[in-house]
C-alpha cells in the first residue's frame, strides 16, 4: 500500500510540481503569484480538445496547437492587462490575475458549459504494469516521464542557452539588464509564454484523469501554488521538489488518515510553511554582504 | 565634430530639477572627468544620457557621433556603442561571474571574439577568472566593480560611461582599477567618468567639469583644473594654510558664481 501510494503520489506531485514550476517563473520575472495561471491551463486544454473533437485532428498536432495557443494567451495577458497597469503594486497586479481567471472561467463555462468531457489521451490509465505489490498505468509513466523531460529542458534553458541567461538576469536586475541591450518587454513575453506552456502540459496530462470541465483546475492550483510556497516561491528547484513531495504527502495522509481531508493538506502545509519558514524550504540566496 | 555632445539638457525627478542646462562635450579618445559632490547631479548626466530616466532629458538634446540620443531607450543607445558602468555596480548577483561577462556580449552574435574579449577582461583582472563560476553576489566590493567593467566593456564599446568607480574601495584597489581604465583607453575607448575622487580623476582625465547643484562652475584640462586652488580647496582636500580661513572660503566660494 505505502509503495502504491507513493507512486501515485509522484504521479500527482509531477503535475503539482509543473504548475508550481509555471508560477514561479511569472512570479520571478513580474513578482506576481499569477492566479490565472489555472484557468489558462484549462482553456489551453478545451482547445486541445476542441482540435482533437471538433477539427478531428491527431493528438500531437492538437498537443502543440493547445501549447502555441497556451503560449499566445499568457503574452497576451501580459502584454494587454499587467503591462498597463501604471505604478502597480503587488495588490493591483493580483487583482489584475484574479480578474483574468474570472473572465477564462466565464468564457470556458459559456463556450463549453459544464458538462463533463473526456479527453482522448493517446496513453490509457487502464493499462497497468505491475511493479510489485504496486501497479503503475501507462498514465502515470508518461506523466512521470514528460514532466522529467520537460523539467530538464527547463534546466537546460536557464542553465545555457542565451535566452534563459538574460531572462534570469531580467529578473535580478531589469535596469542592469537593459544597459546590456537585453530588451527586457520582450524576455517579459518571453516568460509568460513559458509559463502558460507548461501549465497547458499540466492541464492535458490532468483531464485524462480528472474529467474536463472548468473546474478543472481550481483545486490543482492551489496544489500548485502550495508546493511554489512550500519551495520558497523563488526557486525553481524547489518549485518542483515541493511538488512532489506535497503529492506525496497528500496521498499518504489520504491513504492512511482521512481520505475526506486529503485536501486539506495543501492548505496546512502553506499555513505551516508561512508559520515556520516563511523563505521556503529550497530558497537558495546567499546572504548579502553589507 | 564632437564625439558626444550634451547641449542644455535639464533634467527633472518629478517637480524637482536635478539638471538645469548642462553642456559638455566628450572628444574622441579621451578621458573626460565630471567631479562634484555627492548630490550635485553627475549620475543624472549618466543616467540621462544613457536613456534611464523616462521622458527626461525634459530640454536640451544629446548627440553620439552626429545622431540625436536623447529620448531613445538604452537598449538601444548601448547598440550604438556606448557601455554604462553605473554607480554602485549593480551586477547580476545570482548569476556567474562568467555569465555576468556573457550578459555584457548580449548584443554580439559572433562567438570567437567574444570569447577573446572575455580572456582580454580575465586578463586585466585575473581575480574574474579565479572566481569565474561563483555568484557575482558573493564577490567583495572591489570585485564587483571589476565585473562591472568588465561586463561594460564586452560590449566593446566605443564609448564608456563610469559612475564613480573607486566609491568605497581601497586606495589600493582604486589605484588598480584607474590604471585599467587608463590601459582601456589606450585601447581606443572614449571614456567619460563620474567621480568624486576628484585627485584620482584628475590624474588620468585629460579635460575635467566641475558640477555644483546641477550646472557645471569650472571647466578646462585636468593640468589647469589640478592647479587651481579652489579645486585644490573644495575637491582636493588640499588645506590653505590661511588665518582667516571663513572669510577666504566664501570668497573662494564666490568667485564662479
Ligand atoms: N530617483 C530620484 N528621485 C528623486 N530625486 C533624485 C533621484 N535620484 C537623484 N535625485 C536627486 O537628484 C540630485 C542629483 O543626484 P545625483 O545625480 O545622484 O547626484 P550625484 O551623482 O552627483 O551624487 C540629488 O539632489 C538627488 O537627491
Ligand atoms: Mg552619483
Amino acid at each position: 500500500m505505502f509503495l502504491q501510494l507513493l507512486i501515485s503520489g509522484l504521479s500527482f506531485g509531477s503535475l503539482y510540481a509543473l504548475i508550481a514550476l509555471a508560477m514561479v517563473i511569472i512570479y520571478k520575472t513580474s513578482e506576481v503569484p499569477n492566479f490565472s495561471q489555472g484557468e489558462m491551463a484549462m482553456i489551453s486544454t478545451f482547445v486541445a480538445y476542441t482540435l482533437l473533437g471538433a477539427s478531428g485532428q491527431s493528438f500531437t498536432i492538437s498537443f502543440i496547437g493547445a501549447l502555441i495557443f497556451a503560449a499566445i494567451l499568457g503574452v497576451f495577458l501580459e502584454f494587454v492587462f499587467l503591462r498597463r497597469a501604471k505604478d502597480p503594486n503587488i495588490l493591483s497586479l493580483i487583482l489584475i490575475t484574479l480578474g483574468f481567471e474570472m473572465i477564462l472561467y466565464g468564457f470556458a463555462g459559456w463556450k463549453w458549459g459544464a458538462d463533463q468531457r473526456d479527453l482522448p489521451f493517446p496513453v490509457s490509465d487502464f493499462d497497468i504494469i505491475n511493479l510489485g505489490p504496486a501497479v503503475l498505468s501507462y498514465l502515470n509513466i508518461a506523466t512521470l516521464l514528460i514532466t522529467l523531460i520537460l523539467m530538464f529542458i527547463l534546466f537546460v534553458f536557464f542553465k545555457y542557452s542565451k535566452v534563459g541567461i538574460a531572462m534570469k538576469a531580467t529578473q535580478q536586475n531589469a535596469m542592469a539588464a537593459r544597459i546590456n541591450g537585453i530588451r527586457t518587454n520582450r524576455i517579459l513575453s518571453i516568460t509568460w509564454a513559458l509559463s502558460s506552456l507548461i501549465g497547458a502540459v499540466a492541464g492535458i496530462l490532468l483531464a485524462p484523469i480528472a474529467t474536463l470541465d472548468p473546474n478543472l483546475m481550481l483545486d490543482p492550483l492551489l496544489k500548485g501554488f502550495a508546493s511554489a510556497v512550500l519551495g520558497g516561491m523563488t526557486s525553481l528547484v524547489g518549485a518542483a521538489l515541493g511538488g512532489y513531495i506535497l503529492g506525496i504527502i497528500e496521498n499518504l495522509f489520504g491513504g492512511y488518515v482521512s481520505i475526506e481531508f486529503k485536501s486539506v493538506v495543501a492548505f496546512m502545509i502553506i499555513v505551516l510553511v508561512l508559520c515556520f519558514k516563511p523563505s521556503g524550504l529550497f530558497a537558495r540566496h546567499y546572504v548579502r554582504r553589507v | 565634430m564632437p564625439f558626444l555632445e550634451v547641449k542644455n539638457i535639464e533634467t527633472l525627478y518629478g517637480l524637482i530639477y536635478a539638471l538645469r542646462g548642462v553642456s559638455l562635450t566628450v572628444e574622441k579618445g579621451t578621458i573626460t572627468a565630471i567631479l562634484g559632490n555627492n548630490g550635485a547631479g553627475k549620475s543624472t548626466i549618466l543616467k540621462t544620457a544613457m536613456g534611464l530616466i523616462e521622458d527626461q532629458p525634459d530640454k536640451g538634446t544629446i548627440e553620439f557621433m552626429g545622431k540625436r540620443i536623447d529620448g531613445m531607450h538604452p537598449e538601444l543607445i548601448v547598440r550604438m556603442g556606448i557601455s554604462y558602468v553605473p554607480e554602485g555596480r549593480e551586477v547580476f548577483e545570482e548569476l556567474s561571474v562568467r555569465e555576468n561577462l556573457l550578459m555584457g556580449a548580449y548584443i554580439r552574435r559572433e562567438r570567437a571574439p567574444i570569447k577573446k574579449d572575455l580572456d582580454q577582461i580575465y586578463g586585466y583582472f585575473p581575480v574574474l577568472k579565479e572566481r569565474e563560476d561563483q555568484w557575482a553576489g558573493t564577490l567583495s566590493g572591489g570585485e564587483q566593480q571589476m565585473l562591472a567593467i568588465g561586463r561594460a566593456l564586452m560590449n566593446r564599446p566605443k564609448l564608456l560611461f563610469l559612475d564613480e568607480p573607486s566609491l568605497g574601495l581601497s586606495p589600493i584597489l582604486v589605484k588598480e582599477i584607474f590604471d585599467i581604465i587608463r590601459t582601456v583607453n589606450e585601447g581606443g575607448v572614449t571614456i567619460l567618468l563620474v567621480e568624486q575622487n576628484a585627485w584620482m580623476a584628475l590624474k588620468i582625465a585629460h579635460f575635467g567639469l566641475i558640477l555644483e547643484n546641477g550646472r557645471f562652475v569650472m571647466k578646462g584640462k585636468s593640468e589647469e583644473l589640478m592647479e587651481d586652488k579652489d579645486v585644490q580647496e573644495f575637491y582636493m582636500g588640499v588645506r590653505l594654510e590661511e588665518s582667516a580661513k571663513g572669510y577666504r572660503r566664501w570668497k573662494r566660494k564666490k568667485r564662479w558664481r
